[in-house]
């Protein structure tokens, strides 16, 4: 019997050990806490009573040698047939008042018609939200700050996050301000007077799932999304060149005002961001 | 529960006029006899208690993942209740005065604010919500196994086809309540989250737009949209998992465990552990061994420092974002879909419908189908209480094994970036090597396990040849308890 009595030591000392680390926990508690010592201390206080009674079982209780029929899952005939014959019995007294049935079923669809309404009022309809942003005619760009952004502040190679005055943080008109510097800009055909002084302006919302754009790379002229890798060709009006992306960033067209602010000329062209099935729509 | 009827004689004649029970009797009867009969006397549950005391389970070392799987939920449980304490669900701005150097007056929303307190200066609260994370990550991962080890041994077919679809559905619920849980700290790489839910919403054709609008609130980032997710992840999702888990349970207690054929196992019985007590102890012993480990991670390896991505603006993003391991597999996905739009007639199917939506509707569609689709394929109508040998079935298995190289493939193509960086080759090189090795793998993988199960299985004849006692002897032990 040597191997129960080590068995019995090994589940005391897990027991015992559990004790006394329930013991450090309510001290390392009051002692002000230590996540590290409180992980510890969990781990052997419930790991001491799981392993003993783990332990426990296997040492000295039967396992694995009980052995219990399976009883039949399927009823027999009989049995099935009284159960059909209940529920018909029942139904037919029902059924008899047929009008009243079709009654009760009208009621209780159109109760359910009537229920779905109330989803209408968890959102606001779509309708031309996804359509336009913030930015319109004549509004300055202004940094995250809320700072208005002059155009000579955009070097080459520089690139700001924008917003339009009074929207800081709207999340639809991010935009991306590129200094391009002169003579680079190639513009799409029609957007030749969109990027004064060599500043460029895109959407700074991913067209594949909307993270924000925010890689630039100058000397290759690629906007890069950290999400999944799309990049975006900034001297071919933010054509896709790499990655899931399908669509070019919408471009803002801009123009400076008389103090040098850079100041856009209308909204984006097209809705920004991520796909829609109507998206084509006007 | 204790069953009064059992054991030695008790409770004298006129108690038991009393009582209305015949009970043998005896002077002083024993304290659980004493709450036994109480017990029975309102609600006759001596027959029942000696049946489920003495219900006998299988031991095998495969059918504890679905009990981690369980006992991973009763952590989350507890700690989540612990979080909902002092977690506020609201994106009202506010301005970080608390202990934490780094952040000190930021503005960030009530949510971050909130679960920076949790981590830094409620007591125990960093242990608790580690924990929980980890919990989730555990949760999902020991349902997976589970659900793996359910597939390749057949106990999906008749008569559990019922506990299947059950437990996929519980799969789903958990990848739902995983992603609600990660988003609601408000924090910059949740928020990346969420975002991408919002455009993947938005990709369903017809209703995308609609869809997201309701859920959110209106346009990403709505306000309302925290609170909503709040309510789904700690209110209705735990409510339909905690149903569904004790449908599941009571299906497995009905219905009986299968078992794995051995000398002694037929269909008609179950051979293991009676409930009480070895199975008690060892299944009661191993929540505490599941809690164990997870409060241990909890309190010694970090998980989701939310303090390091600082908060939520819709113009930052971290990088590299990856999300928890569960939903590696649609990150792959994301990563790896050809930039096709199909555009016609002025409508467009986005990019991400594919990916992000079809390819987890068929998973899912392919799962519920499963024991119905088999059951079409090989005509089986039959009870099954004996398990497959994954080898005994070479189709299923290669089919098995093939599906998960190609979430495995998937998984490891949400880290391309990674990959790129490590190796130091173009991010368009390693993006193509993964969709090549997503389509050409899985049918690898599956032709070498059909090659391989048939072998084993043929092998496995040969082997009893070896052991004629046990082969002469296992199918008249089937026939005889039928
Ligand atoms: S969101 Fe930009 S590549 Fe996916």
């Amino acid at each position: 019997m040597s191997t129960s009595t080590k068995g019995a030591g090994a589940v005391a000392a897990a027991f015992g050990a559990s004790v006394l680390a329930s013991a450090g926990l309510a001290i390392v508690y009051i002692a002000g806490g230590s996540p590290p010592i409180e992980g510890a201390l969990l781990l052997v206080a419930l790991g001491g009573i799981g392993a003993g009674l783990v332990l426990w079982a296997k040492r000295f209780l039967p396992v694995g040698d009980d052995v219990q029929e399976r009883e039949p899952l399927p009823s027999t005939p009989d049995e099935r047939a009284r159960a059909s014959d209940s529920f018909g019995a029942g139904a037919d007294l029902v059924a008899r008042r047929r009008l009243l049935v079709r009654l009760a079923a009208a009621a209780l669809g159109a109760l359910g018609i009537a229920a779905l309404f109330p989803i209408r009022s968890l959102g606001r309809a779509p309708g031309g939200a996804l359509f336009h942003t913030r930015w319109r005619a004549g509004v300055r760009a202004v940094d995250a700050s809320g700072t208005p952004v002059q155009a000579a502040s955009i070097t080459t190679g520089t690139v700001v996050t924008v917003f339009p005055e009074g929207h800081v943080g709207a999340a639809d008109s991010q935009t991306l301000l590129i200094g391009l510097g002169p003579g680079v800009y190639r513009p799409v055909a029609g957007r030749e007077d969109w990027a004064p002084e060599g500043v460029v302006g895109y959407s700074k919302i991913c067209t594949h799932v909307g993270c924000p754009v925010g890689l630039y790379q100058p000397s290759e002229h690629l906007l890069f999304c950290p999400c999944h890798q799309s990049a975006f060709d900034v001297l071919a009006g933010a054509r896709p060149v790499a990655g899931p992306a399908a669509r070019p960033l919408p471009q803002l067209p801009l123009t400076i005002d008389a103090a040098g602010y850079v100041v856009a000329r209308g909204d984006f062209p097209e809705p920004v961001g991520p796909g829609f099935w109507d998206r084509g729509r006007d | 529960m204790t069953d009064a009827a059992r054991g030695g004689a008790r409770g004298s004649r006129s108690e038991r006029e009393r009582a209305g029970v015949s009970l043998p009797g005896r002077e002083e009867p024993p304290f659980q006899d004493r709450i036994g009969a109480w017990l029975d006397e309102r609600l006759h549950l001596s027959r029942f208690a000696r049946q489920a005391l003495d219900k006998v389970f299988p031991d095998h070392w495969s059918f504890m993942f679905g009990e981690i799987a369980l006992y991973s939920f009763v952590v989350l449980v507890l700690t989540g209740v612990f979080l909902a304490f002092f977690f506020e669900p609201s994106l009202t701005p506010t301005t970080y005065e608390g202990p934490y150097e780094p952040l000190r007056g930021l503005e960030m929303s009530d949510a971050y604010a909130s679960t920076l307190r949790l981590s830094f200066e409620v007591r125990a609260g960093l242990v608790m919500r580690q924990t929980h994370h980890w919990a989730a990550l555990v949760f999902i991962g020991s349902i997976v196994v589970h659900l793996c080890r359910v597939f390749f041994t057949g106990a999906f077919r008749r008569p559990r086809e019922i506990n299947w679809v059950i437990g996929v559905t519980m799969l789903l619920l958990a990848l739902l309540n995983g992603f609600t849980g990660y988003s609601l700290p408000d924090d910059l790489l949740s928020g990346t989250g969420l975002r991408i839910m919002y455009s993947v919403i938005l990709s369903v054709p017809l209703l995308g737009p609609w869809a997201a609008f309701l859920l959110f609130g209106g346009e990403f980032p709505a306000e309302q949209i925290l609170g909503r997710l709040f309510v789904l992840h700690i209110f209705l999702v735990p409510v339909i998992l905690g149903a569904l888990l004790g449908a599941h349970l009571a299906l497995v207690w009905h219905q009986k465990h299968t078992q794995f054929p051995e000398p002694g196992h037929t269909e008609a019985n179950v051979v293991g552990s009676r409930l009480w007590p070895t199975y008690a102890l060892k299944s009661v012993g191993l929540f505490f061994l599941v809690a164990a480990v997870l409060t241990g991670l909890g309190g010694l390896v970090q998980i989701n420092p939310v303090w390091l991505y600082g908060p939520f603006d819709p113009s930052q993003v971290t990088s590299p974002a990856q999300p928890d391991w569960y939903l590696g597999w649609l990150e792959g996905a994301l990563r790896l879909f050809p930039n096709w739009e199909i555009r016609a007639f002025g409508f467009e199917i986005p990019e991400p419908f594919f990916p992000a939506v079809l390819v987890p509707g068929i998973t899912f569609a392919v799962l519920y189908a499963w024991p119905f689709l088999e059951r079409l394929m090989t005509k089986d109508q039959a009870e099954h209480h004996l398990l497959d040998r994954p080898r005994d079935r070479p189709v299923r298995t290669a089919f098995g094994a093939g599906t998960l190289t190609f979430y495995a493939s998937l998984f490891a193509a949400a880290s391309n970036d990674l990959v790129a960086h490590w190796f130091e080759l173009d991010i368009e090189t390693v993006t193509w090597f993964f969709r090549v090795l997503v389509l050409v793998l899985p049918p690898a993988v599956a032709l070498l396990t059909f090659l391989v199960c048939r072998a084993l299985r043929d092998a496995g004849d040969v082997r009893l040849t070896h052991l004629p006692l046990s082969s002469v002897w296992r199918p008249r032990a089937r026939s005889t308890h039928r």
